[in-house]
């Protein structure tokens, strides 16, 4: 019979909302803080749909399992990666690459939520994204535009589970063409009017129900969004000032600005970024479709890793490469590869984490367990650790069921 | 040139035709005609629960707010029923109504209404097979929905609802009372840990998935032992070509984590171990024929399990006020002596009487005196001088002497604005594409505005993402925009005066009259203005109402 939203709670939420436009918006030092000194951040790059790791960072050309695919040598010595991906073979050793990630989850949206969040699904409460935890974690000073953001589409972005759909990832379908609802439906003077009218028809409500009315946090939530659709923060969003060879150098669609958008972001202080490339579930030809996805892939990404290393931003933030699950080493009738929840990739580095290491070895005939199995969750707790989160901290959900941000442990080898 | 424009003039007449033909058939009538609820004993559970709680603030010496008015009641029935606010059309009609049991009539228009068979199913529907798309193929959640909402509007007891859900057999989409089962379907396996521990949170209102590893912290029912027993009870389910059948040989078992002698033992080597099914209380409940799963559902549903209908007045409880009775709706404690009855044991019993009627579950609820108050707290009273008016407020809202304010669905909100954005009411006999247009637009705002998933009755603030999505999105715009088609142009161009058309707007935005310094403030924003000069103040009226408090919160 109690109810949820008490003051002590809404003050919570809105402590939780970080009141951070109380304070001057992110001081120049901050923000223009390079190397190990500067606040870290995340990017996700999410491969929805699950990428082949056959026909990305672990191909086996020329053996049965390989299929069409042809393998180019690296900056990492020893490493060939798929020849789709000239651009990121002069890239890969500012990363990592692990060649034998278990995930438990063959459906999308399973195995979305489990490689998302590190846990399987709990029918009584949501885990977070990891990229969720971080903004959560670590709340940013000054900053009026939303920690958390999940750029591209995609149909299950990061959320926030258990810490509330504050938490969740604020979601730009279009980067860089369009700013999800952030502009007014009309010129300044009839928005003036509208908000005089608004705090009138606000006070009306008010009468006799202040408290609850103050519980809503509405009128807070509502100033924070006018603060954020006038906040310079927004440039972030924008990609006027970038010039064309930079943008051509991430490619002009939506996955490349995305990537030019998410570098932005993290300049101005977000804290977190996922970006989604979709189409990836190539249950038929494969091999073509992989081409495609290369085709946008490759110059994002390795550009991406450039230009934060250029502009000294790559210690201080780590990049993740990495989809719901990988592809079968058997090839269908159709030219396609299936769902293959185990020994798939993903690329992982940046925010001072080691470079150049390559982990995990899979069997060219797809039979043999791989080498070296790394669970999702060691990957978490390695990318918290490096982010300076707490990964084995026990959170207290809703429930009351106390839950750790990751159960698993640090990958030694990663760290630096 | 002729011989080109037939084919396009065949096509232009075919459009026009169709339109024509989908159009509503039938207008609505005038006022509602159904008769009054008859039945003797209704009366006698409502003054049951008023006095229940007349009690309780006696004893805490609270003076409850005062009764709400009528209009505010029926926007409460309509959201909270039909997920969407009164149309002009209804609240014109509900105006001129001056026949007596107004709101009970209304309360029964309502749930007549094919609109409420709809909205309570998908409302049901989350807590009985979640909100996840599930396995493709085996998994037919619209199905599900759909077959809800014909046991809704059939008037099924609630109780057979429940056993069908529980122990049908066939496909999931000849049969889509079994997709409760295939829900549970995942990475091609059936997981009847799943399916005992939504069981027991969506017939029973309690929590025992801690149960899957230890047991239950705070209540003693619920052992490990439990949990495996209730899992067991899907043991024998199959699910292939045929849909799902039992079978009858199929032995349940589990890893026997107990025999382990290391840690590290491989998933592989671990021991299985034979579960029989098992219940943890009411054990001679079960009868003697039938599949285990038919057992179980008559275990269930049993006139003595007390917490099957505790749980389902709970629930309709929450849905009615935004709240449940007892948080959280799916882990209520075990029920108290049956001396010590409180309002869901009240409401549970008479619904057990009455062949688990959930409409007249509903009656009661939006009958009994909390949900017929103000959510407007008065100042003090002189016995609770030395409390603090916060404190006040606080005590009347956990003791249910005010309505409780609490946020709009996201689906109540979209059916709000569409249905605000027009005069006439938008339901099964409204156009085709006004029905289109209500589909697609409910299903992006609510993918945009956040998705509550299964977690109904969550309490949360609103969200900044959502602040933004109702001043300036492109759905906003079409709902404030002033056209020929619009409640908003229509309003603008055919109101006499502009006191008519301001107040045509709050009703239908916020169903309620505004109130004088609102009165005040608009007119003087309308000056003079009667011809089309009004049409942008008018429009910023409109959005000025969906962005109020008011608009996204239920009152």
């Amino acid at each position: 019979m109690k109810t949820e939203v008490t003051r002590r709670n809404a003050l919570k939420t809105a402590a939780g909302l970080g009141l951070s436009f109380l304070v001057p918006a992110l001081g120049a030092k901050a923000a223009q803080e390079r190397g190990p000194k500067r606040q870290k951040s995340l990017i996700v790059l999410w491969m929805a749909g699950g990428p082949s790791q056959l026909e990305t960072w672990d191909p086996h050309a020329g053996s049965e399992t390989g299929g069409e695919v042809g393998a180019i040598d690296t900056r990492i010595k020893g490493l060939q990666i798929a020849d789709m991906y000239p651009q990121m073979a002069e890239q890969i050793d500012n990363l990592n690459v692990v060649r034998s990630l278990l995930s438990k989850e063959g459906d999308h949206e399973r195995g979305t939520y489990f490689v998302k969040t590190g846990y399987r699904p709990d029918p009584v409460f949501k885990h977070p994204a990891v990229s969720a935890i971080v903004s959560h974690q670590q709340p940013v000073k000054g900053l009026e535009i939303p920690a958390h953001v999940s750029l591209g589409g995609g149909q299950w972005p990061a959320r926030g589970g258990y810490f509330g759909a504050s938490y969740d990832a604020f979601r730009v379908f279009d980067p860089g063409r369009q700013i999800n609802n952030m502009r007014p439906l009309v010129g300044e003077e009839r928005q003036d009017r509208r908000l005089a009218s608004l705090d009138i028809v606000t006070q009306a409500f008010a009468r006799g129900r202040r408290i609850q009315t103050e519980n809503t946090l509405h009128q807070l939530t509502v100033q924070r969004a006018l603060k954020m659709m006038s906040s310079e923060q927004l440039k972030a969003l924008e990609l006027d000032d970038e010039s064309q060879a930079i943008k051509a150098a991430y490619g002009d669609n939506r996955f490349g600005r995305g990537c030019l958008v998410a570098r932005r972001l993290i300049e101005t202080g977000v804290r977190a970024v996922e970006v989604t490339l979709n189409g990836w579930d190539t249950h038929a030809s494969n091999h073509g479709g992989h081409q495609t996805q290369a085709q946008i892939l490759d110059p994002a990404f390795a550009t991406l890793t450039a230009e934060l290393k250029e502009r000294d931003l790559l210690d201080s933030t780590v990049v993740l490469c990495i989809g719901e699950f990988g592809r079968t080493p058997a090839i269908n009738p159709v030219g396609g590869r299936d769902h293959w929840p185990k020994w798939f990739s993903c690329v992982v580095g940046g925010g001072g984490l080691t470079a150049g290491k390559v982990i995990g070895e899979t069997d060219p005939l797809g039979k043999k367990d791989a080498v070296d199995p790394i669970e999702v969750k060691d990957l978490y707790a390695t990318v918290l650790q490096t982010l300076g989160v707490d990964y084995a901290e026990e959170f207290i959900t809703p429930i009351g069921r106390p839950i750790a941000f990751s159960d698993g442990t640090p990958i030694e080898r990663l760290m630096a | 040139m002729k011989t080109r424009l037939l084919p396009l003039l065949v096509v232009a007449a075919v459009f026009v035709l169709c339109l024509w033909a989908v159009q509503p058939s039938v207008s609505l009538n005038a006022t509602p005609t159904e008769a009054v609820y008859v039945d003797a004993e209704l009366p006698t559970v409502i003054t049951q629960v008023d006095d229940y709680f007349e009690e309780l603030w006696r004893r805490q010496e609270l003076r409850p707010a005062q009764p709400a008015d009528e209009l505010l009641l029926l926007r409460r029935l309509a959201l909270s029923l039909m997920g969407t606010v009164p149309s002009l059309e209804e609240i014109r009609q509900f105006e001129i109504d001056d026949q007596p049991d107004r709101i009970e009539r209304w309360t029964q228009r309502y749930l007549n209404d094919p609109r409420f068979a709809d909205y309570f199913a998908e409302r049901l529907a989350r807590c009985f097979v979640g909100v996840d798309g599930g396995q493709f193929i085996v998994f037919r959640r619209d199905r599900f929905v759909s077959w809800l909402s014909d046991q809704l509007e059939a008037d099924t007891p609630y109780d057979q609802i429940v056993r069908q859900m529980i122990s049908s057999k066939g496909l999931w989409t000849g049969e889509p009372q079994t997709n409760f089962i295939t829900s549970a379907v995942a990475n091609e396996d059936l997981d009847e840990n799943k399916l005992a521990a939504r069981s027991v949170r969506a017939f029973l209102g309690q929590s025992m998935d801690c149960a899957q590893c230890h047991d239950h912290p705070f209540d003693s029912n619920w052992k490990q032992g439990h949990f495996e027993g209730v899992a067991a009870q899907f043991g024998q389910v199959q699910q292939g070509g045929l849909g799902v059948f039992d079978s009858p040989e199929k032995k349940y078992e589990v890893q026997d984590l107990a025999a382990l002698d290391e840690v590290d033992e491989e998933p592989e080597n671990i021991p299985m171990r034979e579960v029989d099914p098992a219940v943890p209380f009411g054990k001679d409940w079960i009868p003697v024929e039938g599949t285990t799963r038919e057992k179980f559902a008559h275990w269930m549903t049993h006139p003595e399990n007390r917490r099957f209908e505790r749980a389902i007045a709970n629930r309709i409880w929450g849905l009615m006020f935004g709240r449940s009775f007892i948080t959280p709706v799916d882990d209520m404690p075990d029920p108290s002596d049956e001396a010590d009855r409180d309002v869901l044991d009240m409401l549970g019993q008479d619904f057990r009487k009455h062949n688990y009627d959930l409409k007249r579950m509903i009656m009661t609820i939006s009958s009994s005196k909390p949900f017929r108050l103000k959510s407007v707290a008065e100042p003090n009273n002189d016995s609770l001088a030395d409390v603090s008016y916060e404190e006040m407020v606080s005590m009347l809202d956990e003791s249910w002497g005010l309505f409780p304010m609490t946020r709009l669905r996201p689906e109540q909100i979209i059916g709000a604005m569409l249905q605000a954005s027009s005069i006439r009411t938008i339901d099964q006999n409204s156009h085709l594409l006004t029905r289109f247009r209500r589909f697609t637009n409910e299903r992006d705002f609510v993918n945009e505005y956040g998705d509550l998933g299964d977690q109904e009755l969550v309490e949360q603030s609103g969200t900044i993402p959502q602040a933004l999505l109702r001043m300036n999105s492109n759905m906003t715009r079409g709902a404030v925009e002033s056209n020929f088609f619009s409640a908003c142009g229509r309003i603008s161009n055919m109101s006499t005066t502009n006191e008519e058309a301001l107040e045509a707007a709050y009703f239908v935005c916020l169903t309620r009259k505004p109130t004088p310094e609102e009165r005040e403030h608009f007119l003087g924003l309308l000056g003079d203005h009667t011809d089309n000069r009004r049409n942008p103040i008018i429009e910023d009226i409109f959005w000025t109402l969906f962005n109020s408090p008011e608009f996204s919160w239920n009152h």
